[in-house]
């Protein structure tokens, strides 16, 4: 495996050139839109629940950004995928970056957060529960 | 005096020899750093003068009775001429230290856009400001219930002036503030019609010099300019000092900025009152020993002489921009190299620009990758984000063309 392999490794391409869940949903559950000010990348969430409106049925995003970001929000519509509002809008961050399997510096770390960030805003949202402290230098709307 | 006309020579060869930064090698691979627009790097002649003063100088300026106090004063105030006489102010009391050059502009903001301006007043800046020169802008224009107007760029990403008559007959244009030298495009503006339409309308001009100082002679008189701001660390200084210049009645005129020790003269229960120039504006301990190092900075760039460094960053623009144009899917912005102090910005095909910079940096190549505080000028692109190589006059060819094949290899990583 060369340097650049292991900063961009196949899955991570695989993600950022196929995303998976990408597009708009047009009357979503929640939704949120994050930004992040170090580099103007943008993304929206769409969530859909089930039934019991509480289970994750489907997650569609939309935006710009680098491969890591792109990649890390397209991973993140699978592993959210049918589980619940209220674990997903906790989730653990190292759950994500251990997906992402490749080491980020600081700055590429906020890329790679900015797909789960927005996903817990929107999800926080519509739930009406308080967002945590600290969940993420994004600029929201 | 014997008039020389030899045309000063830069031999960035030579140069580079002063900049230790050099001296290490960066994921194994010598250090292209084309990031110097973002900040320059520092000469050992700086970084000597800043030890030096620590080691032999340092003391509080301008109140210790003491002889440290005075080499310290005399450090501080040597500094202040020598900036005063690069940027040829008529009087070094119109020199004031700050933080850097966005501490300089909102101080014009603030103290001279808080108290002149009102409803039907209007500010006018153009849309390839940096945020330091047009966020204070808009926010002050805002809190006073002022007008803020954008000049638009063209299709060729000029400033269109076209709409300059319509402003004028609608409009109590007050402030009209531009940069010189645009960070982002490296375009080097033409503000001569500007300054003289501000004046026509009796506005002030604000000039944002912090990326032209370090490239080209900014002159205060021959600009015409009211206030000019410009930043140490982008000219081969330390961080955390800059200047704003102003012309010596405007500021006399105007409130403090920051309050607190030094910047007064009497303090009573009753009324405080307020010191003299340059005084008034530089409230609580100054950056001492970064004036000391601005001050070597300038010597250092008077040495290399500012024409030789503009002629140098204009050939490696040019050759940048030829080389650049043999990468594949590459998108160039900005103006001919003649117009353009070192800037290059690109996209290369839809490629995010971090992703770029993140495969540069690892063959050794820094650039700056993002929307460079200008998000005006993204949103006019219609980009997020660009990536920025930017060159000294420590720049030499070999970086350009390691930048080249970094590109190459980025556009295989992502094939």
């Amino acid at each position: 495996m060369n340097e650049f392999e292991q900063m961009y490794r196949e899955v991570i391409l695989d993600h950022y050139k196929n995303p998976r869940g990408h597009g708009v949903m047009e009357e979503a559950d929640a939704e949120a839109e994050g930004q992040n000010p170090l580099c103007g990348d943008e993304v929206s969430i769409y969530v859909a629940f089930g039934d019991d409106g509480e289970t994750i049925d489907e997650v569609k995003f939309s935006g710009r950004g680098c491969a890591i970001s792109q990649a890390a929000t397209s991973m993140l519509t699978e592993m959210v995928h049918g589980r619940t509002a209220t674990e997903v809008a906790v989730l653990d961050k190292d759950e994500l970056l251990e997906e992402i399997g490749i080491p980020l510096t600081p700055v590429r770390l906020k890329c790679a957060m900015l797909g789960l960030t927005t996903l817990k805003i929107a999800l926080h949202r519509a739930k009406g529960t308080p967002l945590p402290e600290g969940i993420g230098d994004l600029e929201i709307s | 005096m014997a008039v020389s006309t030899d045309r000063k020579q830069l031999d960035a060869r030579a140069l580079r020899g002063d900049f230790p930064i050099f001296e290490q090698l960066i994921h194994g691979k010598p250090l292209a750093y084309l990031d110097s627009a973002n900040s320059s790097q520092k000469p050992r002649q700086v970084i000597d003068a800043m030890t030096t003063f620590y080691e032999t100088s340092y003391a509080n300026v301008h109140r210790a009775v003491h002889v440290l106090g005075e080499r310290a004063t005399a450090g501080l105030e040597g500094a202040r001429e020598k900036v005063r006489s690069f940027v040829n102010a008529p009087d070094v009391r119109e020199v004031v230290f700050v933080r850097n050059a966005t501490e300089a502009l909102n101080l014009v903001a603030y103290s001279w856009g808080g108290n002149n301006l009102g409803p039907g007043d209007a500010v006018v800046v153009t849309e390839l400001e940096h945020h330091s020169n047009f966020v204070p802008w808009q926010y002050i224009a805002r809190r006073q219930g002022a007008e803020f107007i954008m000049l638009p760029l063209d299709e060729n990403y000029e400033v269109d002036l076209s709409g300059l008559d319509e402003i004028a007959r609608d409009h109590n244009v007050k402030v009209v503030a531009t940069n010189l030298v645009s960070n982002s495009l490296g375009t080097i503006a033409d503000i001569g019609p500007l300054t003289r339409w501000a004046h026509e309308q009796g506005a002030i001009f604000v000039c944002d010099a912090a990326q032209a100082a370090p490239h080209m002679r900014v002159d205060v008189q021959a600009l015409d300019c009211d206030f000019l701001a410009i930043s140490g660390h982008k000219m081969c200084g330390p961080s955390g000092i800059g200047v704003l210049w102003g012309r010596g009645a405007l500021l006399q005129a105007m409130e403090p900025f920051l309050l607190g020790g030094h910047m007064i003269n009497s303090v009573r229960y009753e009324k405080t009152t307020w010191g003299e120039l340059p005084h008034k504006f530089e409230a609580g301990t100054a950056p001492i020993t970064e004036a000391v190092g601005m001050g070597a900075a300038v010597d250092y760039l008077e040495a290399a002489g500012l024409d030789a460094i503009e002629a140098h960053e204009h050939e490696l623009a040019a050759y940048a921009l030829t080389r650049l144009a043999e990468v594949p899917d590459i998108a160039l912005y900005g103006p001919p190299a003649d117009r353009r102090a070192g800037v290059v910005s690109f996209n290369l095909g839809d490629i995010h620009p971090h992703d770029v910079a993140q495969i540069l940096d690892r063959q050794g190549v820094a650039i700056r990758a993002g929307h460079h505080c200008c998000q005006p000028l993204m949103h006019k692109l219609g980009v997020a984000a660009t990536n920025r190589a930017s060159f000294y006059l420590y720049t030499v060819p070999e970086e350009i063309d390691q930048l080249v094949d970094g590109l190459h290899t980025v556009r295989k990583v992502f094939a």
